[in-house]
């Protein structure tokens, strides 16, 4: 293929309607127009923006039938599920969608191409119509004039779904660019969970991931999002995620994050109805080089609700994360709790941690704060196990996981929580000294 | 110098705009804005070296290219209008003004905070000389005998070069901010320190002891540097409010603490609130040495100022307490940095902050372990009070670790006056004001017992009258 970012293959646009063209057309000039991010944007601030390359990278053509066959059979971390859509290479894999029971109650998961040609009033609604306003707008309009790949889930109201959709995202070909899509729409008392998982085929193929998720989580709706982003070390990714939580939602956002060269990802948080209560987990293993920079925003503008961030960051080698999260309470969001905290576990001295934990408050009556920590393991606790003749390496390692295990624990199913135990536990065992 | 021989038929004072207008041909006059000539002609008239006026033109050079830090600050800051400054005023050219011409909150400030007659007026603008010289020349006397140097920015260049000139403009590098250029090139007045090895003074020294008629300027430069094993406190500022025509006071503070000295710097700032306070302070801590800013800003329309302490040497300690308090119209954005670069260095940031009305305070932090180092730590706090619903508060902070063995840890909070204390105070008789005020006291007062004594009478006695009328 000889395309790149800037010159795409005309493909998508053939068939589809024209408010789509338009967001396409409007994505292309704001990628084209906005400038590359610098170092001098505070929204930047601490990325080695100058290592930031999407040069050489262009959307990849299909893989062959052997291949995504392959790949359809590695994505096996959940077992028990309501629906499941796995890509490579932005290509359809697999297909699983939902039981005729939830059909006749009027769920839809279907893929994004698919629920833009049924569904298009819905998909005219809610599709792209959320960005993050962290400092990739530039590339949300890349994402939208190429995004192909992706899943569409609307829950109707008060239809309760307790297993989770899952969907996989593998890179397959060298330099190969992919638009992740996540949208869940959820009427008034609707429940669901979804699990999005990103993962390389080989340990070398290098690829760009431009991926966006919007939730809109309508009155007392809840939904849990986990995201597994496991990219090979030879990837550049952007996750841009938003949720808009209305009244009385309950709506949690998980992520583990342990693969890519480079990762940025944004997570905005807007509360727009009082009861809403917004939880947001992540769980960062950084290694060799690799840099994680993860800017969160959370928007109080109706009172009485709550938002809570956890973010922990282990950090090896000479690998860099950087936390910025905010907190506004907008005026009159009185009654607001709002929490957020950066938790940095520095295991070798060349490691880097950023913390930028930022409060804008404007209202009186209110509930907020923020911490953020960094430091090594603890001395104390590590002379008490070894004490105990637990070998240093074994001590290390039980707190490490013992740190980790925070956010672990609220996986709510134990299949996943091992999956992903064993995945940290592959990734750095070995580095443990 | 009495109230009538400053009343000048030609000078029409305009307190409302904070725009004085001054009669023409004065003997030393630079005029109005800044340029080459302005610097040129300060220079001359403090008879300088020609090194002084190369570093000044150099300044100035780096100032006029320096954008304005709008990305991030507060955008109040483009009202600035440089051209219509003057950047000099020698002896005999301060704003004079007489006492009808203080506002009257001003002068009830006075009148409620038992501030001496005499010193009224000097805080007013009115009288430039403050009568000390009596307790100021027997202080001078004893410091003397120390071999303690406490002299003017230009005195201290001129007669002290060996010991001030290696110093000045290291710790805070003219080119820092576009506001430590502006200093660099029109500086005048402040206070340069010495003290000498082992010397632990005592008592504090006060800018309040050697006022002169350009001390308390616009954009005066201080340095100190305390020798070995020496101590020093120094107290600039005053608790009432300091009445200023002037609308842009930006001064560059350089402290320097040579091995295992330690020293103390306390302000108390409360400008009139027309004032733009933009001032670069920071200090650099040799091995075993401390540093400590005591920060109290409750004046102004817009501060930004940023202690800082470079952590040099092994062990050293820096600390920067704080408080803010921002009324209608103020806006309050400090904080705080420490760059730690040596192993075994520690730091403490604990800023309390108030709103009050449609004030907004800001907290911006930057603490800094940048390198391979060992043993490290941190400490910040920030804690925030909002009064009315209309009160906001910001914070900002940034925290770069690596190394072994470093510990940072940052918490910062945000919470109003609970509806309970006021409930169980006015149960027992207090009205809501006073509760109030009682609870903002309290919310402050581990903080304040780190000020000397007077300070924290006073300042109690401020903070319940900048809490009046904002209840209710």
């Amino acid at each position: 293929m000889n395309t790149t970012l800037e010159t795409p293959t005309d493909t998508l646009s053939a068939n589809e309607p024209e408010w789509l063209s338009t967001l396409r057309n409007e994505g292309k000039a704001q990628f084209d127009i906005l400038p590359a991010p610098t170092a001098r944007d505070e929204r930047w601030r601490f990325a080695s923006v100058g290592k930031l390359s999407i040069a050489g990278f262009a959307p990849a053509s299909a893989p062959t039938a052997d291949k995504l066959a392959e790949l359809v059979k590695r994505s096996n971390l959940v077992s028990e599920r309501a629906g499941q859509l796995v890509y490579a290479d932005d290509t359809q894999a697999q297909f699983e969608g939902i039981s005729e029971a939830l059909a006749a109650k009027g769920v839809i998961y279907l893929p994004v191409l698919e629920a833009i040609e049924q569904h298009p009033e819905l998909m005219q609604k809610y599709f792209l119509q959320e960005s993050t306003e962290l400092g990739s707008e530039k590339y949300f309009g890349l994402h939208a004039q190429l995004v192909k790949a992706g899943s569409i889930l609307y829950v109707p109201k008060g239809v309760e779904i307790e297993q989770p959709f899952v969907n996989y995202y593998w890179t397959s070909s060298e330099k190969a660019a992919v638009f992740p899509h996540t949208l869940i729409i959820a009427e008034e008392n609707a429940k669901a969970s979804v699990v999005d998982i990103f993962f390389s085929e080989t340990e070398d193929n290098q690829a760009l991931n431009v991926s966006v998720s919007n939730i809109h989580a309508a009155s007392g709706a809840n939904i849990f999002r986990k995201v597994v982003q496991d990219w090979n070390e030879k990837t550049v990714s952007f996750q841009l995620d938003t949720t808009v939580a209305d009244r009385d939602t309950l709506v949690k956002n998980l992520a583990v994050n342990i693969g890519a060269e480079r990762a940025r990802f944004e997570n905005q948080t807007r509360i727009e109805g009082p009861g809403a209560d917004v939880k947001m987990y992540s769980l960062t293993v950084a290694e060799e080089s690799q840099e994680f920079d993860q800017r969160t925003f959370q928007t109080h503008n109706a009172g009485n609700a709550v938002s809570d961030l956890l973010y922990k960051n282990a950090l090896l080698d000479k690998a860099r994360t950087i936390f910025s999260g905010l907190i506004k309470v907008a005026e009159g969001a009185q009654q607001t709790d709002a929490y957020q905290t950066n938790r940095n576990l520095l295991l070798d001295p060349t490691a880097e941690a950023n913390a930028l934990p930022g409060l804008e408050i404007l209202a009186n009556d209110v509930k907020c704060s923020h911490g953020a920590t960094t430091g090594n393991v603890d001395a104390e606790e590590l002379f008490y196990m070894m004490q105990r003749g637990i070998a240093k390496r074994d001590a290390m390692k039980l707190m490490v996981f013992g740190f980790f295990e925070e956010v672990i624990e609220k996986v709510d199913s134990d299949e996943l929580a091992d999956n992903l135990r064993e995945l940290i536990r592959k990734k750095f065992e070995s580095k443990i000294h | 110098m009495s109230d009538t021989d400053i009343q000048d038929e030609a000078i029409n004072v305009d307190t409302e705009k904070g725009n004085f207008k001054y009669p023409e041909n004065y003997e030393f006059d630079a005029g109005v804005g800044l340029n080459e000539d302005t610097v040129k002609y300060i220079s001359k008239v403090k008879k300088e070296a020609p090194w002084i006026l190369d570093f000044r033109l150099k300044a100035l050079e780096i100032f006029s290219k320096k954008p304005m830090p709008t990305k991030w600050a507060d955008q109040d800051l483009d009202n600035i209008k440089f051209d219509e400054i003057r950047y000099y005023l020698s002896k005999g050219q301060q704003p004079a003004r007489s006492w009808d011409d203080v506002p009257d909150d001003v002068k009830e400030t006075f009148e409620r905070l038992g501030i001496p007659e005499q010193e009224r007026k000097f805080l007013a603008g009115v009288e430039a000389q403050f009568d000390s010289e009596a307790s100021y020349s027997r202080m001078k006397e004893d410091l003397e005998k120390e071999g303690v140097i406490f002299v003017g920015s230009s005195e201290g260049l001129e007669k002290y070069p060996e010991i001030f000139k290696p110093y000045f403009g290291k710790v805070i590098p003219t080119s820092d901010n576009k506001f430590s250029a502006l200093n660099s090139a029109t500086f005048s007045g402040g206070s340069f320190i010495y003290v000498p090895k082992g010397v632990k003074l005592k008592q504090p020294l006060q800018a309040y002891f050697r006022i002169n008629a350009e001390n308390f300027g616009q954009f005066e430069r201080t340095l100190i540097i305390a020798d070995e094993d020496s101590e020093i406190t120094y107290m600039e500022g005053c608790t009432a409010p300091k009445f200023e025509t002037a609308t842009l006071h930006s001064a560059v503070v350089e402290l320097v603490a040579l091995k295992n000295a330690k020293i103390q710097y306390i302000t108390v700032q409360n400008w009139s609130s027309n004032v733009f306070n933009l001032v670069t302070k920071r200090g650099m801590a040799d091995e075993g040495a401390e540093v400590k800013w005591i920060d109290c800003n409750i004046g102004s329309r817009l501060t930004m100022k940023y202690p800082g302490v470079v952590l040099k040497g092994k062990g050293a300690r820096g600390e920067v307490l704080s408080i803010a308090l921002a009324n209608d119209g103020q806006h309050q954005d400090t904080g705080a940095k420490m760059m730690h670069l040596a192993d075994n260095t520690t730091s403490n940031i604990i800023s309390k902050s108030i709103s009050i009305g449609e004030g907004r305070s800001t907290y911006r932090g930057q603490v800094h372990m940048p390198k391979h180092l060992k043993n490290c730590k941190n400490n910040t706090e920030c804690d925030a009070l909002l009064i009315n619903t209309n009160s906001r508060t910001d914070t900002y902070p940034a925290i770069t670790t690596r190394g072994e063995n470093n510990t940072v840890q940052h918490e910062a909070s945000v919470s109003k006056v609970s509806a309970e204390q006021i409930f169980y105070m006015m149960q027992r008789g207090l009205s809501e004001g006073e509760a109030m005020s009682l609870a903002v006291n309290g919310f402050v007062n581990e903080l304040m017992k780190a000020f000397p004594m007077e300070y924290s009478v006073e300042l109690k006695r401020l903070i319940d009258m900048e809490m009046e009328g904002s209840v209710g």
